[in-house]
């Protein structure tokens, strides 16, 4: 693990994988320490301090850490994810990973997602799962607009779109499900450590 | 009872505050006042708490119009401050407290210099909060909608007294070439040669919001990363970052950045300098230094 300098307010942690992510953030967390924020990334964890002084002691108290076993933090909920699998790059996704649509599907369907991190968007999760074969790049040219609900793949992850924005990850799927409303309370469907089920239903 | 009307907003006119700070994990950014310590300020002189929510101008035009006797003062950007009781619009000082009885009006010329005005209303705009706080974020669209004419604006209780200064002596914003101090790092290895940031002439593109502010090298090597391809897979970001995409023009992440990123991040801004960055106008020179100095620490193993 190696902590950066990040201005004034923060550190950014850097750790080997979206595992050890999720295991630092939690102890980061436990640790009770005076912080503004947490930021988990794919491979790192920003924290962020209201004044610069702060920083100091929280640099001290980083070095004592150790991180927490990321399979014990996970929460018991179970989000489940209705979706149409009928999205534009599912016959491109099915040609990437060398699997027919029906596996693809079922690959998707068939493993729990658990929400590593958040931050492109309000709502927006970058889900990861156990099964490597859904890796796949993102599109060379972005879309301008993926409408809301839209289920993508990039890289190693799988995520939903919580309203409409430009966007490069492949579409899968969509789904009605309203990821991020500012009138529930907490207003994000898929928080940190949420694991993840995607059903497919019918159009 | 609503005690502001607005008149006319001028190009942007939005409710900020000191943002909602802790919601990052779910995308939802910090937002509030851009130039923090100008809105600071202006809440100081008013005797507000140093948070309260107060409209955030871009370029000026604003046009208030009160209905109960309020005590406002207007700091950042230099714009007229004028004030019409009835006969004809006054001209009256920035960065001071100013006195308007029911039925007068403000209005705020364009910036000479600068680009974002504050205008503080003792009690504070009291508007509806959203995730804790009143600030607009542009890009997530959460909070306030941006001020249109016609709005009514209500004021909050008062929290202390009125100081008993009624004027700040405020260093002027500038308007050529501005100097930034940079904190190195979290990236600044990504980039092919660092001390380019410091070694080019910046100018300000017309790409400026309060997403951030986009620089175009004028003078200088400019900005290469060490290896275009390689991908920084996403991190969080903060505000001050400068953010460099692979066509080597650095982005100064202002109040509405986004919550991560996956291009790399150079250095961050220093406190004081975020501030600044926030008054920089298109077609301003700006030059970037370093500032080793910082309380992050050396980088290195745990």
């Amino acid at each position: 693990m190696r902590v950066l300098p990040c201005g004034e307010h923060a550190l950014l942690i850097e750790v080997d994988d979206t595992a050890g992510v999720l295991g630092w953030a939690a102890a980061i967390e436990d640790a009770g320490l005076d912080l503004v924020d947490i930021v988990p990334g794919a491979r790192t964890v920003l924290v962020t301090v209201e004044h610069p002084a702060e920083l100091v002691a929280v640099r001290a108290a980083l070095g004592r850490l150790s991180p927490s076993s990321a399979t014990e933090q996970l929460s018991d909920r179970v989000v489940e994810i209705p979706t149409v699998y009928d999205g534009p790059d599912l016959d491109e996704v099915a040609r990437l990973t060398g699997l027919s649509t029906t596996a693809v599907i079922a690959a998707h369907t068939g493993q729990e997602w658990k929400v590593s991190f958040g931050g492109f968007a309000p709502g927006f999760a970058y889900l990861s799962g156990p099964d490597r074969r859904l890796q796949v790049p993102r599109r060379s040219e972005p879309r301008s607009r993926v409408p809301a609900g839209s289920v993508g793949l990039a890289d190693a992850f799988s995520g939903v779109y919580p309203r409409e924005s430009p966007g490069g990850w492949q579409l899968i799927g969509r789904t009605d499900l309203v990821l991020f409303d500012l009138e529930r309370d907490p207003p994000a469907l898929l928080m940190p450590r949420t694991r993840v089920r995607f059903v497919e239903v019918g159009s | 009872m609503s005690a502001l009307e607005v008149v006319a907003p001028g190009p942007l006119a939005t409710i900020q505050d000191l943002g909602r700070p802790g919601f990052a994990a779910i995308g939802v950014g910090r937002s509030g006042a851009a130039d923090r310590r100008s809105f600071m300020l202006a809440n100081r002189l008013v005797g507000n708490a140093e948070g309260a929510a107060a409209i955030e101008v871009l370029l000026g035009g604003l046009v208030l119009r009160t209905h109960r006797m309020v005590q406002l003062a207007v700091t950042g950007a230099e714009v007229d401050v004028l004030i019409d009781s009835g006969s004809g619009p006054v001209p009256m000082g920035l960065n001071a407290r100013h006195t308007l009885e029911a039925g007068w009006q403000l209005q705020l010329s364009r910036a000479t210099t600068g680009l974002r005005a504050y205008v503080a209303v003792r009690g504070g705009l009291d508007v509806p909060l959203v995730l804790g706080s009143r600030s607009t974020d542009t890009l997530a669209a959460i909070g306030p909608p941006p001020l249109r004419a016609g709005d009514l604006l209500p004021l909050g209780v008062p929290s202390g007294p009125v100081p008993p200064i009624a004027v700040a002596p405020v260093e002027t914003i500038g308007g050529d070439e501005v100097t930034l101090h940079v904190v190195p790092g979290p990236r600044d290895d990504w980039l092919a040669e660092p001390d380019a940031l410091v070694s080019s002439t910046w100018t300000v593109s017309d790409k400026v919001d309060r997403i951030g502010a986009r620089l175009i090298a004028t003078a200088g090597p400019g900005l290469a990363l060490a290896d275009p391809h390689r991908q920084l897979p996403s991190e969080g970001t903060v505000r001050g970052a400068v953010q460099v995409p692979p066509g080597g023009e650095p982005v100064l992440f202002l109040a509405d950045h986004p919550v991560t990123g996956g291009y790399p991040v150079a250095g961050v801004l220093t406190q004081s300098d975020v501030d600044r960055a926030a008054q920089l106008r298109p077609g301003q020179r700006v030059r970037l230094r370093w500032s080793r100095g910082s309380q992050a620490g050396p980088r290195g193993v745990s």
